[in-house]
């Protein structure tokens, strides 16, 4: 790894311009909007990485009553498992700069993820109208607060899909917004994965 | 591909317009730095202020009719939080981390600077919101600053109302703003270094803040967890920390909720933040103790080694500040052990810096005499840490005075001192002015002989069994009346320590008009901001052309060259030898 070779130079031992790796070429075609989404895709990994942790350990505590999960969240997960293919089709559009279809596939992939979200807020209330509500027990606590939480994630990556799609529908050029349309993609899939992880949790436990 | 700095692209420069984007709504590093540093200062104050009163109803119990218990724990509180979140990490990364990073790798400004400006202006919102619990009724939270659950939202601590709250909600804002930042800061290091700067050319400075910067991504968000958790007990009637209790006579909702979930969550965050705040410390001291030297920081490679050794051990220590908490016996022996190995890498520094100094052509400047002070306050505090990290000793210990000495020491005033170091020794650059030196010399002294007045006797009183964290002690068989005279004269001491911190906001205050003009680079040092064409460095650093760096940051006293330095983008036909030869470095 460059990273793991670079921290083994000895500065004092050479003299010159060029001695070796520059922060430019350590990162090769990375953009830093790419790199800093990494980072942020850790941190948001480490989060919800917390509350599992912390749902494992709540688990074990007595008053704990595992709840039912609503047919629904397969419906659900359907949903965001198409945004995430569609958003990879749109994504090689980019690619190949082909604007039609570019346009399109960010207004379906949206509209997949707004289904979603409509989908997470019926379970939600389907729930709460059987009886579970949120203070009742803390699986039920854990439930409302991990989709919510990952909801929320949802929301904030529709704030950038929001400003590309308007962007891209009002004639800017696929060119210049191609590395938002991928990492709206790369975002999609992220939160697609953690979806899984949370959804498994909750359905096993 | 062709090589092209991130700074030299052809994007558009965001050059300030009018007052308003230049100094408000900048998005230059250095304002931005400024604008940070100025916040945590002031609010810095503030805690001083607290800390005052603190002392005098523990040095003079029933003497002050203003101070109620109930007051006295939300001091101890605000003190704690505001001093270590909102003081020293928001002006370690968000002062000197936006000020020196750009200048040091050699770039024009960071990666995002619109997100740059974003992150100061939430952290902004983050500290209004917290002032602002002073201001509600039933007034700031007062469980301490580690708010332990249950008691910081149960009705009977001062502040479970609205100011356990604010407090949360400023925490999560605060972190939020600490992201927009660190995410900054992170990709400006990897991505925007000049030509030739290579990792490993790095300042050590930027080597601390680096690594606490991804300290802080991976540990606040153990903060942020914790936080909307309790929020969700308090607010929801939720019960992830909340056990089945009875309050003033009344059961409460909560069922089964377990408040060492708390501490383990806490403590994730916890531990790390504390190296979120020395790291930095440790690599703007090291810069600071070899530039002052004349000498090359010793052991380079292993200063950063150590860094990077020090931030990973960092997450697998925390439960040693839950000994006393109840957990499993076996879990202490291992946190025990984690803890101890720590000492190895900080100790590898220590040795380090006084390596440095040794047969170094040492200048007593004023950021010189408090880095020095640094290595004796960070020793002291460090191997009470030792004390402290054996769970055998350290239950005994665990809530006397002993421990707020030891922490005090090692993550109080030893940050605080290179705080004023680094300070000091960048106020010519930030502001293109020298500071009154007499002045300076008056601070040091007074504070570090001050402090030591303050925490050296608080060791005695811990090991005697006075306990930490009481209002007023009352009267007990087992403590002498000569504790409660030595308790007064910490006080005392408090008071005159504080007092002389005004001496440095003079300072820094009047010689912005009547200092004389600073030479670029008057302390002779060699790494990159020092050599900026402008005196402050005006937008964008570094005129036409970004600096080429040609060697590490600490060609200090080389034998056979003219000057005792060379700075990192001195081409080496441009150095003089003095008998004329090409220069060729250490070895050469």
């Amino acid at each position: 790894m460059s990273f793991l070779k670079s921290i083994f130079d000895k500065p004092w031992d050479y003299q010159g311009e060029d001695p070796g790796l520059t922060g430019t070429e350590i990162a090769e075609g990375l953009h830093p909007k790419r790199i800093a989404l990494r980072m942020f895709l850790a941190v948001v990994f480490v989060v919800f990485m917390l509350f599992i942790v912390a749902y494992y350990i709540r688990m074990d505590l007595e008053d704990w009553r595992p709840m039912p999960e609503p047919t629904l969240l397969w419906i659900n997960t359907l949903l965001l498992f198409f945004c995430s293919i569609v958003m990879q089709w749109t994504r090689g559009a980019a690619r190949l700069s082909e604007q039609n279809k570019v346009k399109w596939g960010m207004v379906v992939a949206g509209a997949f993820t707004m289904a979603f979200i409509y989908g997470q807020v019926s379970a939600w209330e389907e729930l709460n109208n059987a009886g579970y509500f949120l203070a009742s027990n803390p699986a039920n606590s854990f439930f409302y607060l991990l989709t919510g939480l990952h909801g929320l994630h949802i929301l904030g990556g529709l704030w950038v899909w929001t400003r590309s799609t308007f962007k891209v529908w009002s004639g800017t050029e696929v060119k210049a917004i191609r590395l938002s349309v991928e990492l709206c993609a790369a975002y999609w899939h992220f939160l697609l994965l953690v979806w899984l992880v949370l959804f498994a949790l909750l359905s096993y436990t | 591909m062709a090589y092209i700095p991130i700074a030299d692209q052809t994007d558009e420069m965001h050059d300030p317009q009018s007052f308003i984007t230049k100094y408000i709504w900048s998005q230059d590093h250095k304002v931005i730095a400024i604008q940070y540093g100025g916040i945590a200062i002031l609010v810095g104050l503030l805690a001083l202020v607290l800390s005052v009163l603190m002392r005098l109803q523990l040095g003079f119990p029933d003497t002050f009719a203003f101070i109620d218990p109930a007051d006295y724990y939300q001091y101890v509180t605000m003190h704690g939080m505001i001093m270590v979140v909102y003081l020293l990490t928001a002006l370690f990364l968000g002062g000197f981390g936006n000020y020196l990073i750009p200048l040091q790798i050699g770039a024009r400004d960071m990666v995002f600077p619109f997100l740059n400006m974003l992150s100061v202006w939430v952290y902004l919102l983050s500290v209004i919101i917290l002032i602002a619990s002073f201001f509600i009724t039933g007034g700031p939270a007062g469980s301490g600053w580690t708010l332990y659950p249950p008691q910081a939202i149960t009705e009977g601590t001062p502040g479970s109302d609205g100011g356990i709250i604010l407090m949360l909600a400023s925490l999560a804002v605060f972190i939020v703003a600490f992201t927009m930042g660190g995410l900054n800061y992170v990709t400006t290091v990897l991505q925007a270094r000049t030509r030739g700067m290579t990792m490993m050319r790095m300042p050590l400075s930027v080597w601390g803040i680096f690594v606490a910067t991804i300290l802080g991504l991976f540990a606040f968000p153990a903060l942020f967890v914790s936080a909307v958790m309790m929020f969700f007990d308090k607010m929801l009637g939720t019960s992830f920390f909340m056990p089945a209790m009875v309050s003033l006579g009344e059961t409460l909702e909560h069922t089964g909720g377990s408040p060492v979930l708390f501490q383990h969550l806490f403590w994730f965050f916890g531990h790390p933040e504390v190296y979120i705040v020395a790291l930095p410390a440790f690599g703007l001291v090291s810069d600071i103790l070899s530039c002052h030297a004349r000498k090359n920081i010793f052991g380079y490679r292993m200063m950063v080694w150590a860094i990077i050794a020090i931030g990973g051990l960092s997450f697998i220590v925390w439960a040693h500040h839950m000994y006393v908490s109840g957990m499993n016996p076996y879990f202490g022996f291992f946190f025990a052990f984690t803890t101890l190995i720590i000492a190895v890498p900080t100790a590898i520094k220590v040795y380090n810096w006084v390596l440095t100094l040794w047969e170094g052509n040492i200048r007593l400047t004023v950021p010189m005499l408090f880095a020095c002070g640094f290595i004796f306050t960070f020793i002291h505090g460090g191997l009470t840490g030792i004390f402290l990290g054996n769970v055998t000793v350290d239950l005994p210990l665990s809530d006397t005075y002993f421990v707020i000495a030891h922490f005090h020491m090692v993550m109080g005033v030893s940050p605080v001192l290179v705080l004023f170091a680094a300070l000091y020794h960048w106020y010519p650059k930030v502001t293109g002015k020298m500071f009154n030196v007499t002045l300076g010399k008056i601070h040091f002294w007074a504070t570090f002989f001050g402090t030591y007045a303050i925490y050296l006797p608080m060791h005695y009183l811990g090991i005697m069994g006075l306990p930490r964290r009481y209002y007023t002690m009352g009267t007990t068989d087992f403590l002498p009346d000569s504790a409660q005279t030595l308790n007064a004269n910490i006080t005392l001491a408090a008071i005159w320590v504080a007092l002389f911190q005004l001496i440095f906001v003079y300072n820094m205050i009047t010689s912005l008009w009547k200092g004389k003009k600073a030479d670029p680079n008057p302390w002779e040092a060699t790494s990159l901001e020092w050599q900026t064409p402008d005196n402050p460095p005006c937008h964008g650093n570094w005129g036409a052309e970004l600096p080429t760096v040609h060697r590490w940051a600490y060609e200090y006293s080389v034998p056979g060259v003219k000057a005792d330095f060379v700075p990192q983008n001195m081409p080496a036909e441009d150095v003089e030898t003095i008998d004329g030869t090409p220069y060729k470095g250490h070895d050469g």
